[in-house]
């Protein structure tokens, strides 16, 4: 290495006395030794496999800097976990899979697990993939996505039976998951409406009133229809069709704004969002305490698929759900697949990713945002719907509680992916399930240190794992023409 | 162009004039052209004739900005009558009585915006003149933390950071300020300093948070602010049942009282609301106004908002820039807090941060980032609070419907072509929709 | 097939940008249209394509009076537009982008991907291109980038191609690759539109030559007409084509790169092992396609990028520990490569930018507050010495032309002492008057004894101001010679390839 080194130098200063005197012939041959090629590639040898370089002009051994995030990450996380260890008592931790319906055609036995030794495997597993961790990073490698996974799960399980710990209940693990699945689908939804704004190169952070108000006229327009026919079915049928409408009126003003008017998108969606806590309080604190049947709870049927239903664990929580449910699945994967493989797709994306070329192909840019983001909006708006006519319950102030922002994070950290997206929301949702079942348990930990942790997570996801993900080139950028 | 004789040219570099206003749609060199096109006629007195002076108000910011307010307080109008029990009942006996259903719509708005105007500005029904100014100064009160707050938007607004996290860091600098105000026993010459210090400090750290993720990690401020306001919220939900915070004998989240010490003077005597903190914000007008148009800081933050590049290529430095701006806007969201912490009374509660930091962006676009503009802004919407108090009370309307006509304030006035649409007004002279959303 | 433009007028605000244009172009031949930036060369082709309007005058093909209300209607009309900056979107394939707007779909909309590939194969093949249909456009070289774009135009069945500055971007090797491809699809009976300002490439490629200035049709000229003549129809005047300059007087070596290396945490590597000197009183030019290391060149001697290895030394003092800050107060004076985005800040003021650098010392601040009477005096000044062109030192910087935007610039970076001056394509659009005060003013540093840093993708520029000349390929240099080269031997090391080892044995 020294030896080499030496060299370096050497054929360096003749570079710059030769270049001064212009005799660059001799520079340029000696630079191109093969002897030298040979052994800098072999101090190379990990740059060399980049597809940037091309093989023929290695001059000196150039290192790759670490990158040492992922590794800092777990180290931390693994720390952490060993406090649990610390903290953990030889006690039991009672976990139990009886499922929310009991026609289930297998049962699966509660499961008791010794809490210290548990989390010491839990631990250790942890440890093992930290060290592979740092292991990588010195060799310049990328993790398997799937240790992280692994490490992921290792970390909340160690958690989850540090807290139940010694509870004389059981803690029900279908039911976390039925929750689970419950607290995600506005975010699923959400998510899926910034979707579309976003691929077209609109930002809507609107998505939190849009929810509200999709919410708030479901209710309203149902009641309304209730009191006017006494039909259950059609009002519930006003609801689903009125809430995406709301959210369609909500685009409309993001739309006429940010892509009629070139206001920014931002504040337009910030304005949106006070507008629709405004109107919405309002309509709540006057029409419908003055009149409460126009407040009232209605809720849209569940559907059980059956044999899927079937399924031990995720079959209740997946096939045995709400009508809403099914219409996500199919707006996810049909969002999936159009996005990437339909004209309606290519072009939208065309006006988020370059519009001016869209443009020269003569795609109509800002009509293509406008549709588009008004279609967003309806989702929002549908999903707005699940808070209400979904669950059955009357609408209450501000009863969107943040989601939209988080399900903005979801698809930020989803990388504008539907499916990654949908995972994303499923773990936010999953984390506010345990953070609910953990307070009504009796946790050791405040309850809004719990509620704190689907909004530090985020943030945390934002600041350390956004890097990779790329947004749509134009969003957020009005297209003048 | 290029081969024009350069020393006349120069005659025309004359600091007194007008800003041109190019069009800054056409190429650098179509305008060029369109400067040198305009120069004599600018010279030329009698260029500006009457019509032109018309066109010029019809075509002007302000008027734009007027209208906007008008045009917002009519839909808040027709909200009030939407949702008033009267007019229901008038709309059910509609085809008997039309007439009658009209006039109880008027009076229905106009009742809602008269005690608008009587709880904000002047009560006419005041017993002395005391009383009848009394809604003047809790305008003041009401506009004293939206000061702070839109100043510390505006801030942000000028290194073009959007800071929605106002809400939080009017939580942290309350928790702060509260702290120092019941912890220390110091006279209030040195303790209340130090609480007002406290809640700038205090604001100022949860404005770090996101500035140093910004300039590490280029985190987007806007998404990580906004998760720090639930953050804070469930912080201070902890916090105030906590013995450190909670009043003791307490099983409910009341904190302690602030000591003798800690509490605002205040200042047109003990008979109206407004404290010295309204003072303090004013004083903080001055300081922002000179920390953006005069300090190196200000000029750095301006640069880094308009182009970061050419602001790092001219060796400032972007992310440091960036954390500080963060801050300080923090910090000015802090002090927000201690208008209405340092009182008589319980000090920090948990709804210590009202709506104060989502109506601070409100007021800061309102006052187009600008200190003075911010000041005046919080003040309007200050009336538009304590009015809508009193609206609350006189007319049973929500004030959630003074929340609706800012929004659509700010929305009218951000769109400028839109109202001249609606008002069918003429579009400004070399004047470009980019140019004035910008 | 015949293309007519008659009587085209086109008006932005009081500006004319077109003024009464007539052209024909008929089929068989490539038709070149010369003119320097900003004489109307872009406007005139973008209401040809149907993205403007214009105010007067009508288009013709085939005798037949054309009404494009958009660029859908002048592509079913058979005109096809290659635009300077590519319009293709870099995340989609090749194949996605050939049919976007005029896309083959299936029921449900869904896009029949396999017609768009063979659509792609069969126009590649017809012509030769080496075209995959399935690659995506961001992992592409420029240079087939372009083919793409022909692709796309041919694809819908253009006879009428426009080719926007299409060379711009390209290596000599592309270059001629082009051509041939653009004499093929003249063989083909396409009319072929070319538009450019560069005076070599027209006499190399045109059949006829039409030269625009200032909106106007001021003549026409032959491949055969020398480039002096053609070059005096272009600006309106006599202009000298090169920079006159006293042989270089360089002294001691100021500015050292040693063994710089910049590599990515991707590990994608972006400067490679990079040495030389520049002496006081001497200009090193660093030519190379647009690409290939010089921006990150120019960031690590700025302090914006730090280099993975290696050192940069100025006058004895490394600078890899400074920050951009330290080391514009070293001396070290610097021209970006886009003032638009890194050189000004185009809503500050033009007094604001003058002082972008120098607003918290004396005589523009002091004690943490700028003070604008200073700021403005020195403004107001230099406006003058530099001959800047404005109506108002309070004006936006970007109400200026690009001539005066980049003077404001070269100003602001000569008023301070200097102990470098690097500029990076101190000249990329700028109008023949703005050129030849810039070039004058950079020369004039050199003769004051500042080692003077070049960066420029126009090889015309670097022969004209350089007194030695480094190339640039792929993040390394590939030989430092002399400004006496021959072009063909630049061409070559600019496409990586070193001559001088070929010739090495005659050389020793």
């Amino acid at each position: 290495m020294k030896n080499e080194n030496e060299k370096m130098k050497m054929n360096n200063n003749s570079a710059d006395l030769s270049a001064t005197s212009a005799n660059s012939v001799e520079v340029a041959s000696e630079r191109a030794t093969p002897e030298l090629k040979q052994d800098s590639i072999v101090a190379t040898s990990n740059v060399s496999q980049s597809s940037k370089t091309p093989k023929d002009n290695y001059a000196g051994d150039i290192v790759v800097p670490i990158n040492w995030k992922t590794s800092i990450i777990f180290t931390v996380l693994l720390g952490l976990a060993c406090l649990f260890v610390l903290f953990s008592t030889d006690a039991q931790a009672r976990f139990s899979f009886i499922g929310l319906n009991e026609t289930a055609l297998i049962q699966i036995p509660n499961v008791n697990l010794p809490a210290q030794i548990t989390i010491m495997v839990l631990t250790v597993a942890m440890a093992i993939v930290t060290a592979l961790s740092y292991y990588k990073a010195i060799q310049r490698q990328k993790m398997n996505i799937a240790f992280s996974i692994l490490f992921g799960f290792s970390w909340v399980f160690a958690f989850l039976i540090w807290q139940i710990q010694g509870k004389e209940t059981d803690f029900y693990v279908t039911g976390l998951l039925s929750m689970t699945m419950a607290l995600s689908a506005p975010l699923i939804f959400g998510a899926m409406c910034g979707m579309v704004c976003e691929h077209v190169g609109v930002i809507n952070i609107a998505i939190e009133g849009q929810l509200l108000f999709g919410a708030f006229s479901a209710v309203l327009s149902g009641s309304v229809i209730k009191i006017a026919t006494g039909n259950d079915g059609l009002a519930l049928l006003g609801g689903v069709i009125m809430a995406p409408i709301s959210g369609v009126l909500l685009g409309l003003l993001l739309a006429v704004f940010s892509v009629k008017y070139f206001v920014n998108q931002m504040i337009v969606g910030v304005l949106i969002n006070v507008l629709a806590t405004g109107l919405t309080a309002y309509f709540y604190s006057t029409i419908m305490t003055e009149n409460l049947a126009l407040n009232s709870a209605m809720k849209l049927p569940v559907v059980r698929i059956p044999i899927l239903a079937d399924i031990p664990i995720i079959g209740p929580v997946l096939f045995d759900q709400s009508v809403l449910i099914y219409i996500m699945y199919i707006l996810v994967i049909g969002l999936q697949y159009m996005l990437f493989h339909s004209r309606w797709g290519l072009r939208m994306r065309a006006c988020g990713e370059h519009p001016k070329a869209a443009d020269t192909l003569g795609v109509n840019v800002n009509r293509t945002r406008f549709r588009n983001v008004l279609l967003g909006s309806a989702i929002a708006g549908l999903g707005g719907a699940y808070f209400t006519i979904a669950q059955g319950l009357v609408f209450g102030e501000g009863m969107s509680s943040g989601k939209g922002f988080i399900a903005l994070a979801a698809m930020i950290m989803g990388g504008w992916k539907p499916l990654n997206a949908l995972a994303v929301a499923c773990l936010f949702g999953f984390t506010d399930a345990v953070q609910i079942l953990l307070t009504t348990f009796g946790a050791s930990i405040p309850s809004q240190f719990l509620l704190m942790m689907p909004y530090i997570v985020t943030v945390f996801a934002i600041a350390g794992v956004i890097g990779k993900v790329t947004p749509p080139a134009q969003e957020g950028r009005p297209y003048v023409g | 162009m290029t081969d024009s004789n350069p020393k006349a040219d120069i005659k025309r570099v004359d600091p007194t004039m007008n800003p041109s206003k190019a069009n800054p749609k056409l190429s650098k060199e179509q305008q060029q052209v369109f400067i040198d096109a305009n120069t004599p006629r600018r010279n030329d007195p009698e260029a500006t004739s009457w019509h032109d002076t018309v066109y010029q108000i019809l075509s002007s910011t302000w008027l734009v900005s007027v209208l906007s307010v008008v045009f917002a307080f009519i839909i808040g109008g027709i909200l009030i009558i939407a949702a008033n029990a009267e007019v229901h009942v008038a709309a059910e006996h509609f085809t008997e009585n039309p007439g009658g259903f009209f006039a109880v719509c008027w009076d229905t708005f106009a009742k809602a915006y008269f005690s608008l105007f009587s709880g904000s500005v002047l009560n006419f029904n005041g017993a002395d003149f005391a009383k009848m100014i009394e809604p003047l100064t809790s305008t003041l009160t009401r506009a004293t933390p939206l000061i702070f707050a839109g100043l510390g938007l505006a801030v942000g607004f000028k290194a073009s950071l959007f800071n929605i996290g106002g809400q939080g860091q009017i939580v942290m600098g309350a928790l702060l300020s509260a702290l120092i105000g019941f912890s220390f026993d110091l006279p209030a010459g040195l303790l209340l300093p130090m609480c007002v210090i406290g809640g700038f400090v205090g604001g100022a750290f949860w404005g770090f948070i996101p500035g140093i993720l910004k300039a590490k990690t280029q985190a987007n401020e806007v998404i990580v602010t906004i998760m720090l306001n639930y953050v804070a919220l469930n912080f201070i939900r902890w916090a105030l049942l906590n013995p450190v915070y909670q009043k003791e004998g307490q099983n409910v989240p009341i904190a302690k009282p602030m000591s003798e010490n800690a509490i605002y003077p205040k200042v047109f005597g003990a008979a109206f609301t407004t404290n010295f903190s309204f003072i303090v914000a004013l004083i903080a007008v001055a300081v922002v106004w000179w920390l953006v148009n005069r300090s190196y800081l200000g000029f750095e933050m301006r640069a880094v908002g308009l182009n970061p590049f050419a602001a790092q290529n001219a060796g400032i430095k972007v992310n440091s820039i960036y954390l500080w701006t963060m801050i300080i806007s923090g910090g000015l969201c802090g002090l927000a807090a201690t208008s209405s912490v340092l009182v008589p009374g319980t000090g920090v509660s948990q709804d210590v941060a009202s709506t104060f930091g989502f109506d601070a962006i409100t007021v800061a676009l309102l006052g187009r980032s600008n200190p003075i503009g911010t000041c005046l802004a919080a003040i309007l919407f200050g009336a538009l609070k304590a009015g809508g108090y009193v609206m609350q009370a006189q007319t049973q309307t929500p004030i959630d419907v003074v929340q609706i006509i800012q929004a659509l304030v700010v929305m009218f006035i951000a769109a400028p072509p839109l109202v001249r649409k609606i008002f069918h007004l003429p579009q400004p002279i070399g004047k470009d929709i980019l140019e004035e959303v910008a | 097939m015949k293309l007519e433009l008659k009587g085209i007028t086109k008006n932005f605000g009081d500006f004319r940008a077109n003024d009464n244009i007539t052209f024909t172009a008929e089929s068989g031949k490539i038709h070149a249209l010369l003119g320097e930036n900003g004489a109307g060369k872009t406007t005139l082709m973008n209401i040809l394509f149907g993205l403007l309007r214009p105010d007067a005058g009508e288009i013709l093909i085939d005798g037949v009076v054309q009404k494009f209300s958009g660029p859908n209607d002048s592509m079913a009309s058979g005109i096809g537009m290659v635009h300077q900056h590519f319009m293709l979107i870099p995340v989609f394939t090749v194949a996605q982008n050939l049919i976007l707007g005029n896309e083959p779909v299936k029921s449900l909309g869904v896009i029949d991907i396999k017609t768009a590939r063979k659509s792609v194969k069969d126009i590649s093949d017809r012509f030769g291109f080496d075209v995959n249909a399935d690659d995506l456009v961001e992992d592409l070289p420029v240079g087939v980038r372009q083919r793409v774009e022909i692709i796309k135009a041919l694809s819908r069945d253009a006879e009428i191609l426009i080719l926007d500055e299409p060379t711009a971007v390209l290596t000599p090797q592309e270059i001629s690759e082009l051509i041939q491809i653009l004499k093929q699809l003249k063989e083909a009976g396409k009319i072929i539109i070319f538009i450019t300002h560069k005076l070599k490439e027209v006499q190399e490629v045109a059949d006829e030559i039409t030269i625009i200035r200032r909106g106007q049709v001021v003549g026409s000229a032959k491949p055969s007409d020398s480039e002096s003549e053609m070059a005096a129809l272009v600006v309106g005047r006599k202009v000298s084509l090169t920079t006159d300059k006293k042989p270089a007087q360089p002294s001691e070596v100021a500015l050292e790169f040693k063994n710089v290396s910049l590599v990515e945490k991707t590990g994608a590597i972006r400067l490679q092992d990079i040495s030389f000197q520049v002496r006081k009183g001497e200009i090193l030019g660093i030519a190379g396609v647009q690409g290939n290391g010089q921006t990150e060149l120019s960031e690590v001697l700025l302090g914006l990028l730090h280099p993975t290895q290696g050192d940069i030394v100025l006058n004895g003092k490394s600078l890899l520990k400074m920050s951009v800050k330290e080391r514009l107060n070293e001396g070290v004076g610097f021209i970006p490569e886009d003032r638009n985005l890194y050189g000004l800040v185009e809503d500050f003021s033009v007094e604001e930018n003058l002082v972008l650098d120098s607003f918290d010392r004396l005589p523009y601040g002091k004690f943490g507050s700028i003070k604008p009477k200073a700021i403005r005096a020195s403004a107001l000044d230099m406006a003058q010495k530099f001959d800047i062109r404005l109506f108002n030192v309070a004006d936006k910087a970007r109400s200026l032309s690009g001539g005066n935007q980049q003077k404001v610039v070269v100003a602001r970076e000569l008023n301070r002492p200097l102990q470098l001056f690097v500029a990076s394509q101190p000249t990329r659009g700028l109008d023949v008057g703005s050129i030849e005060f810039i070039h004058q003013e950079i020369v004039a540093q050199r003769d004051n004894g500042l080692p003077v840093l070049i960066i420029s993708t126009e090889l015309d520029e670097i022969y004209d101001l350089s007194d030695r000349i480094a190339v640039m390929y792929r993040g390394h240099i590939v030989g430092i010679v002399d400004s006496s080269t021959d072009r063909s031997t630049i061409g070559l090391m600019m496409a990586g390839i070193d001559p001088s080892q070929s010739k090495t044995g005659k050389a020793a």
